[in-house]
């Protein structure tokens, strides 16, 4: 484990850490919940398997920020014994599936900042989130590819799947302002070239949007009032339900092995 | 000899022979009709089987009490449905395509195992499932994987590799339980009292009461009977039991030396046929939940095939 010369750091980078675990572990559970309900077969295995992805990258950096800790804690009491104001994840992360479209479509959002976020973090001067990074980019490289195909085949498909597209945009492009807000935490990590800039890769994320949609015969739409709160943990009210569902069996027996 | 001069009767016997020989059937080769039809009813419903079976231990994705059970139990999952894509590519070797399986499935024609219309209650029957309902597929699977029909047999060696590492997995959640506090004791114990005797029913009817058994023995896509495999799973699973403390819930289970096998109480065939006939558990919420996935993901399949020949007319045109 890296030595710190301020305490200050240490916990901005735990909480750091959260915030990419929270994200990914919420939108692992939220895709988690289609498992046998997919449109046909093969879309039921791979967002089962993009969930698996999600889930593995919250445990990669909930154990490390559990470990900067220090206190003993695991990763489990990290992901099952915070309340709803304790979670960052991104509020994109936790709105709901909606219907295929609009899963997908949240899916592309995330993963193309995603992408260019774990990107930019495989530079970080930690070793290990370089290394969680790295890992985790690999594995977004391939959800990015998997949504945007969709969005494509949805958005240029049929009159009745191009509305459900838009719909879902309006439902969820509020929630992108959110992924790109940075705090003090951000500031001061980045100052140690250890976190991402998110105003470097904000860019980069459009340019995909655009391309993406374009090819799509989808509009992206401009001048919409951003929603924000992910820093501060202020959700929108679907998280409350997220967590009450997931953690409940693991609080009901307080200590148990499993 | 062309076998286009043949008879039907010489053909059925040269099937015969070969099958005598212990030769493997390959999709082009000539067989009998009825031997088709049996194959799409068995294999297509145990790709039906792989795919409803999802749906128990789906449910129990979102509350998983740690995340590394909630990892390994969405790869379990995800296998499954790997498996039933797998079998149902197989199955269209006998001409049949996906879509004609599928509406036979929704419509009810077609039948699952009917394990899975039995509810998941605790998250123990996560372990029972991998233990005893993985456990008995791996009984069943292991045969099939000698089995005549040489796309199904490839099927079944590979989808065994995985089930295996299914049961340990499950073996092992109920392991952990029986060591831990007495609510995990009592749910692991749970699981297993629900789960036993539907996991006995797998194998199907008894000897005397199977219909298809006959034929199917004769080309050897079955290898052993209904009750002999039945045996071996009982076999192979008591001493497991024994292993982590858990009670199997058959009084009458006992070792018969003689015999060199475990003798057991009778099955419950009228519950048997009520769930094999809809009259199970949660049969009904089943065939809802894959109908509606199907219903809901109509504009999805309308979508990809608009797609696909808007881009196939740019090609022309460019
Ligand atoms: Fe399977
Ligand atoms: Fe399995």
């Amino acid at each position: 484990m890296p030595t710190f010369e301020k305490m200050i750091n240490k916990n901005d980078l735990v909480t750091y850490c959260l915030r990419i675990a929270d994200t990914s572990l919420i939108l692992g559970q939220r895709l988690g919940e289609w498992c046998g309900h997919g449109p046909i077969l093969e879309e039921d295995i791979a967002l089962t398997n993009i969930s698996l992805d999600c889930i593995g990258q919250a445990r990669g950096f909930y154990t490390y920020a559990a470990a900067l800790e220090g206190t003993g804690k695991t990763e489990d009491d990290l992901a099952y014994l915070r309340d709803e104001r304790e979670f960052q994840n991104l509020l994109i992360a936790e709105q709901p599936n909606g219907d295929f479209g609009q899963t997908i479509m949240r899916q592309f959002l995330v993963s193309a900042f995603q992408y260019y976020f774990f990107e930019e973090l495989k530079n970080s001067k930690d070793k290990t989130i370089a290394a969680l990074a790295e890992k985790s980019q690999k594995e977004v490289s391939y959800h990015l590819r998997h949504s945007s195909a969709w969005v494509i085949r949805l958005g240029d498909g049929t009159d009745e799947s191009k509305k459900r597209m838009e719909k879902a945009i309006d439902e969820l492009w509020m929630y992108t302002g959110d992924m790109f807000d940075m705090d003090e935490t951000d500031a001061t990590l980045i100052k140690e070239s250890i976190a991402v800039d998110t105003k470097k890769i904000k860019q980069l994320w459009e340019n995909k949007i655009r391309e993406v949609f374009a090819e799509a015969s989808l509009t992206v739409p401009e001048n919409i009032f951003m929603m924000s709160g992910s820093r501060e943990g202020k959700h929108t009210e679907n998280l409350g339900f997220i967590l009450a569902e997931m953690q409940s069996l693991h609080r009901a027996h307080p200590g148990a092995e499993w | 000899m062309s076998i286009k001069n043949l008879t039907e009767e010489e053909l059925e016997k040269r099937f015969h022979d070969r099958i005598e020989k212990g030769e493997i059937i390959e999709p082009k080769d000539w067989m009998p009709e009825r031997y088709r039809k049996q194959l799409i009813r068995m294999m297509s419903q145990h790709a039906h089987s792989e795919v409803v079976g999802m749906l128990p231990e789906g449910n129990w994705i979102t509350r998983a009490p740690s995340l590394r059970r909630k990892a390994v139990l969405l790869a379990k999952v995800q296998d499954e449905g790997g498996h039933g894509l797998y079998i149902y590519c197989g199955t269209e070797t006998l001409g049949i395509s996906r879509e004609e399986m599928l509406d036979g499935f929704l419509t009810g024609k077609a039948k699952y195992s009917s394990i899975f219309n039995y509810p998941t209650l605790n998250w123990a029957d996560m372990g029972a499932i991998g233990w005893l309902v993985d456990g008995a597929a791996i009984v069943n699977q292991t045969v099939l994987a000698k089995c005549s029909y040489g796309p199904y047999s490839r099927a079944m060696v590979r989808i065994c590799k995985e089930e295996n590492f299914h049961h340990k997995q499950g073996y092992e959640i109920l392991a952990t339980m029986m060591k831990g506090t007495d609510a995990q004791k009592q749910m692991a114990q749970d699981a297993i009292n629900r789960f036993w005797w539907p996991s006995l029913m797998m194998f199907g009817p008894s000897d005397k009461d199977s219909p298809n058994s006959g034929d199917l023995l004769k080309w050897k896509v079955k290898l052993f009977s209904n009750d002999e495999l039945r045996q071996r799973f009982i076999d192979r699973t008591v001493p497991q039991a024994e292993n982590i403390g858990i009670k199997l819930p058959d009084p009458l289970l006992k070792w018969n030396e003689a015999k060199g096998h475990y003798d057991h109480g009778d099955i419950n065939w009228e519950e048997f046929y009520n769930v094999i006939n809809g009259r199970g558990p949660c049969n009904k919420q089943r065939m809802k939940q894959r109908r509606d996935a199907h219903i809901n993901g109509e504009w999805v399949r309308d979508a990809v095939v608009a797609h696909e020949e808007k881009k196939k007319s740019e090609k022309v045109a460019a």
